[in-house]
C-alpha cells in the first residue's frame, strides 16, 4: 500500500528522452482504495510500468540498465506488446533504486547480467502492460456506459466495436488512474504477437550520433571537482604515505585525500589538472605478501589441482576413471585460460555528493539496487538518505554489475569534500590494475575410446578460481561453485549436450589474491574451449568427422544438436570448402539458449589466421528482437575472439602487468569476420541474448587451426604462440 | 591560455598548452561528445577533425591546435541535418553502448572526405578505432551506404 506520493526526481530522468510529464502511470501490485496516488508533478499515478501523458506518449520504466545490448528497447517491447500501444509514441526511462527501496521493490531486480533483463522479468513486465490495457479501456467502457467486453484496443487507440466509437489512451489515462488494478490478466498466446519477435529500432540510437549522449563521465553538475586515484597496485597492499604538500600547490588543485587503507585521490576543478598533480604525488606502498606471487607461482597452484584428490564433483554418472582404465584408446589433454579484463570504453567512474544528511550518487551501473547498497555503506546514511541515480553506460560486461568499488571511493572522497560534488574517474591504466579479472583456469581432460571409437568414458577437472567464493560466497554449496560448471552441468540453463556413459567433471577450487569477476559469457568461455577442443581430439584420436563424432552423442539432446546441425548445414560442413580454408564447430547451451558456429579460417605462414567466416546459430527460445540479437552475436564474437587471440592479464609482483590497449588489445575491424547469424527460436522458453554466443566462437576457430596446421593450440591467448589474426 | 577554433567558433581556453586538446574540448569548453579511453592514442575514442583530418586529441596538445579548424562530433551534423555518416550509422543502427561510436563516426568522416568510395581495404586500413561491444559488421555496412549517399 503506498501511503504517501513517491518522490520522482526530475534528476533521476536525467538521460531520459523526455522529463515525467502530465500523464499518469498504470502497473500491477497497488492495491488502491480509493484515492489516486500523484506524482510529483500532479500526475496521477497508479502504479508503475507505464506512464501515459495527455498527449498519448507512452513512457516505459525500465528497471535493467542499457550498457549497448538492446535491453531498454526489448523490455519497452514486452510491455507495449500487451499494453496494444502506439509504438511510434514509446519512450523509456529509469525508476531510481531509492524510488524502489521506498515501493518495495515493485519494479523486481535491477540486476543486468547473466543475459537475464528479459528471460528473467518477460512475465511481470507484460503483466504490467497487459494491467494497463484492461484499465485503460474499462475507463473508456465506463465512460461510454457500454462493457468493457466489447471494446478493443490497438495502437493506444480503443474502440466500442458496436457503435464504433474511439478514444484514445491520453484521454482516459486520469480515469484509469482511479480504477483497482486487475489482480490477475491473460497475457497473449504467442501467436498473436505483433510486436515481439519484429526487428523495431532501439529507443536509443540518435543521441549516440551526435554527442548528445550523457555517460557517467560526461556528468556535469553545479560546483562539481573531479577526482583521480590511484590504489594500491598490489591486490590487498595498502598506502604507507603520501606527500600532499609536493603537489598542493600544483593548478586547480583543492583537495589530496586518502581512500579507504589502500588508495590516494587528488581533487582538482579539472579531472585533467587532478590527473597531473596524482602523477607528481610520490605514494609509498606497503604492498604486503601478495607482492611475491607471478603468473608463474599461480599457474603452478593450478596445475597441483588438476591431479588432486580433493574436488567438487557437480556432473556424475557411471564410473569415468574405471572407463578410461579400461578403454581401447586413451586421450589425455590439459588447457588453460588466463586472467582478462573487461576493458570497457569508458573507464569505471561515479559522481557522488554528501552532506551528513544526505548522500546521492550518479553512476553508470549494471545494478542500481546493488550500487545503492555500496552508496548506503560507504556513507554510512540510512536507505532513506540516499539516491542513486543511473547513467547510461559505456560498456559493462559484467565489471559494473557486482562490483561498485569506484561508487564506494567516490563516496569515501564525497565525505572528505561535503556538500560539494565530486566525480572520480579512473585513468584506464587505474581500470587495468584494478580488475575484476576473468577467472584464471585449468583443465585437463581425459578420454577412453573403445575399440570403434565410441566414447566410453570421459573426465574433465577444472583447477582455478572460483568467482562465487570472492564475490557471493552466500551462494556457494557446501562449498562447491555451481558457476564453475557453466556449459558442463547434467541440466537446465547451462546443460552438456552430450550423453556420455561415464562421465565425471569436477573442480578443484584454487583462488588466487587476484580477484575475479563475472566476464561477458563468465565461465562458460573457457568450459567451451575445454569441453569443444577436445571433443575434436577425440574425434581426431577416433578417426572421425567432428560432426559426426558429436551427433552420434547428442541423440538426447535434440535442441543442441538442432543448432549444431544448423551451422553445419548452412557452412556446407562435409563439402568442400574454398582452396586454403578450414572450417570448425562447437555447440554449447548458454544461458538457457543453444548455440553453435561454424568458424572458415586460412592460416598464412603458419602463424597468421584470417576468419573469413562465422556462421552462428542460437535458439533463444523466443527471439523478441532478431535484428538486435544479430547485433549481439557479431558483437560477442569480437569480445570473445580479442580474448581468444590477444588478450592476458599477466601477473608480476603481485600486480596485473597490463596497464592500457598497447598491451592489452582488442580487435580491429580489418580483423572482423563476417558473421551470419541465424536465429531459429523454437518456443515455449526464454532464452538469454548477450552472452550465450560469445563461447562457441573461440573453440570454432581452434578447431578450424587445427584441421589447418595440426597444431593444437591448448592455452589462451593465441599472441603467446606467435599466432596473429590478421 | 589559447586560442582555440572549434566548430566554428573562436574561443579562448584558459589551460596550459601542453593540456591534451581532449580535455580542453571535454573540460574547458564543455564539449563532452568525445570521450577519453586510452590517454595513448591507441583507440580512437577521442577522435576529432583538425583542418579537415582526423587526429586523436587526447595525444595533441593544445598548442599544437592553435589557428587550425577543430571539428568535433557536436559539429559534424550541420544546421540541424546529419551529416551522411550519421546518417547511415542511424539507417543500419550501428551503436551499442555508443561510447566509441563519436570517433568512430569522426574517423569515418574524414575517411570518406578523403575517398568518397573506399574499399574494404581503404577501411581495414583507415578505421583503427577500438569498439568494445563489437559493431564491426554494422560499422562496414554503415560505412559503405554513406559512400553510396
Amino acid at each position: 500500500m503506498i501511503t504517501k506520493t513517491p518522490k520522482i526526481d526530475r534528476r533521476s530522468f536525467i538521460i531520459g528522452t523526455a522529463a515525467v510529464g502530465g500523464g499518469l502511470a498504470l502497473g500491477l501490485n497497488i492495491p488502491l482504495g480509493g484515492s489516486v496516488v500523484r506524482a510529483q508533478d500532479g500526475s496521477p499515478e497508479i502504479t508503475h510500468w507505464v506512464v501515459i501523458r495527455p498527449d498519448d506518449t507512452v513512457v516505459i520504466r525500465v528497471a535493467r540498465s542499457e550498457m549497448g545490448q538492446g535491453t531498454i528497447t526489448g523490455l519497452a517491447q514486452m510491455v507495449a506488446e500487451e499494453l496494444e500501444c502506439d509504438w511510434s509514441k514509446v519512450t523509456t526511462e529509469y525508476p531510481t533504486p531509492g524510488q524502489s527501496v521506498k515501493r518495495k521493490r515493485i519494479w523486481g531486480d535491477f540486476s543486468t547480467g547473466g543475459s537475464r533483463g528479459i528471460r528473467t522479468s518477460h512475465e511481470y513486465v507484460r503483466q504490467g502492460g497487459a494491467a494497463a490495457r484492461t484499465m485503460l479501456i474499462q475507463a473508456a467502457a465506463n465512460a461510454w456506459g457500454v462493457p468493457a467486453a466489447e471494446c478493443s484496443a490497438a495502437n493506444s487507440v480503443i474502440r466500442h466495436r458496436p457503435s464504433g466509437r474511439t478514444t484514445t489512451y491520453g484521454k482516459v489515462a486520469e480515469a484509469a488512474a482511479k480504477l483497482t488494478p486487475p489482480e490477475k490478466v491473460a497475457l497473449k498466446d504467442p501467436k498473436d504477437w505483433k510486436l515481439i519477435g519484429k526487428s523495431v529500432k532501439r529507443l536509443d540510437t540518435m543521441s549516440k550520433l551526435t554527442g548528445a549522449q550523457v555517460y557517467g563521465f560526461d556528468l556535469k553538475l553545479p560546483g562539481m571537482l573531479n577526482a583521480a586515484i590511484k590504489d594500491c597496485p598490489v591486490f590487498g597492499g595498502k598506502v604507507k604515505s603520501f606527500e600532499a604538500a609536493k603537489v598542493k600547490g600544483m593548478p586547480g588543485v583543492r583537495h589530496v585525500v586518502p581512500v579507504g587503507e589502500s588508495a590516494v585521490a587528488v581533487v582538482a576543478d579539472t579531472w585533467w589538472q587532478a590527473r597531473t598533480a596524482l602523477d607528481a604525488l610520490p605514494i609509498a606502498w606497503d604492498e604486503g605478501p601478495n607482492a611475491k606471487v607471478s603468473s608463474a607461482t599461480i599457474a603452478e597452484m593450478l596445475k597441483a589441482g588438476l591431479d588432486a584428490d580433493q574436488a567438487f564433483v557437480n556432473n556424475k554418472n557411471g564410473d569415468a576413471k574405471a572407463a578410461i582404465a579400461g578403454a581401447a584408446k586413451k586421450v589425455e589433454a590439459v588447457y588453460a585460460y588466463p586472467f582478462q579484463n573487461h576493458a570497457p570504453m569508458e573507464p569505471m567512474n561515479a559522481t557522488a555528493k554528501y552532506t551528513p544528511d544526505r548522500c546521492e550518487v550518479w553512476v553508470p551501473t549494471q545494478n542500481g539496487e546493488a550500487a545503492f547498497a555500496a552508496t548506503l555503506a560507504a556513507s554510512g546514511l540510512p536507505a532513506d538518505k540516499c539516491e542513486v541515480y543511473k547513467i547510461n553506460l559505456g560498456g559493462g560486461f559484467g565489471r559494473r554489475g557486482a562490483f561498485h568499488d569506484y561508487v564506494t571511493q567516490a563516496v569515501l572522497i564525497a565525505k572528505q569534500v561535503p556538500g560539494t560534488p565530486v566525480k572520480l574517474l579512473w585513468t584506464r591504466e587505474e581500470d587495468m590494475l584494478h580488475g575484476k579479472y576473468h577467472p584464471v583456469m585449468q583443465a585437463k581432460l581425459t578420454g577412453g575410446l573403445d575399440a570403434s571409437g565410441n566414447l566410453v568414458g570421459l573426465h574433465l577437472r577444472l583447477s582455478g578460481q572460483s568467482i562465487l567464493t570472492n564475490v557471493f560466497p552466500q551462494m556457494l554449496q557446501n562449498g562447491m561453485d555451481f558457476l564453475t560448471f557453466q556449459g558442463l552441468h547434467p541440466t537446465g540453463d547451462f546443460a552438456i549436450g552430450y550423453s556420455v556413459p561415464n562421465l565425471l567433471i569436477d573442480h578443484a577450487m584454487r583462488n588466487t589474491h587476484v580477484p575475479p569477476g563475472f566476464w561477458r559469457g563468465v565461465n562458460i568461455n573457457q568450459n567451451a574451449i575445454f569441453l569443444e577442443c577436445f571433443m575434436d581430439e577425440l574425434a581426431h584420436a577416433a578417426g572421425q568427422d567432428a560432426l559426426e563424432f558429436r551427433r552420434k552423442l547428442m541423440s538426447n539432446h535434440p535442441k543442441h544438436l538442432a543448432v549444431l546441425n544448423a551451422v553445419a548445414d548452412r557452412a556446407g560442413w562435409g563439402k568442400p570448402a574454398p582452396q586454403g580454408v578450414y572450417r570448425g564447430l562447437a555447440q554449447m547451451k548458454s544461458f538457457n539458449s543453444y548455440v553453435a558456429a561454424c568458424a572458415e579460417i586460412s592460416v598464412n605462414g603458419g602463424n597468421q589466421v584470417k576468419i573469413h567466416r562465422i556462421v552462428c546459430a542460437t535458439d533463444t527460445g523466443y527471439a523478441v528482437n532478431p535484428a538486435q540479437i544479430e547485433r549481439q552475436i557479431a558483437g560477442s564474437f569480437v569480445y570473445g575472439l580479442s580474448a581468444l587471440f590477444m588478450e592476458e592479464c599477466t601477473v608480476k609482483d603481485g600486480h596485473i602487468e597490463q596497464t592500457n590497449f598497447n598491451t592489452y588489445d582488442s580487435m580491429r575491424i580489418k580483423q572482423m569476420p563476417k558473421v551470419e547469424s541465424i536465429i531459429m527460436p523454437s518456443g515455449g522458453f526464454w532464452g538469454g541474448v548477450g552472452e550465450p554466443t560469445i563461447c562457441v566462437a573461440a573453440p570454432a576457430v581452434l578447431n578450424a587451426f587445427f584441421r589447418a596446421t595440426g597444431r593444437r593450440i591448448r592455452t589462451v591467448p593465441l599472441k603467446n604462440h606467435g599466432i596473429t589474426l590478421v | 591560455m589559447a586560442r582555440l577554433t572549434i566548430n566554428g567558433k573562436s574561443m579562448e581556453v584558459n589551460v596550459d598548452p601542453s593540456t591534451p586538446l581532449l580535455w580542453a574540448i571535454r573540460e574547458q569548453v564543455g564539449l563532452t561528445g568525445t570521450k577519453y579511453g586510452c590517454g595513448i592514442a591507441a583507440c580512437g575514442s577521442c577522435t576529432v577533425h583538425l583542418d579537415g583530418a582526423a587526429v586523436r586529441s587526447c595525444v595533441m596538445p593544445v598548442s599544437a591546435a592553435v589557428g587550425k579548424q577543430i571539428t568535433t562530433i557536436e559539429g559534424l551534423a550541420s544546421g540541424g541535418v546529419l551529416h551522411k555518416v550519421q546518417k547511415a550509422w542511424l539507417d543500419h543502427e550501428v551503436p551499442q553502448c555508443g561510447y566509441c561510436q563519436a570517433g568512430m563516426i569522426m574517423a569515418v568522416a574524414a575517411l570518406l572526405k578523403d575517398t568518397p568510395k573506399p574499399t574494404d581495404a581503404d577501411i581495414d586500413a583507415r578505421i583503427t578505432n577500438i569498439c568494445r561491444c563489437g559493431t564491426f559488421q554494422q560499422v562496414r555496412e554503415a560505412i559503405h551506404a554513406a559512400a553510396k549517399a
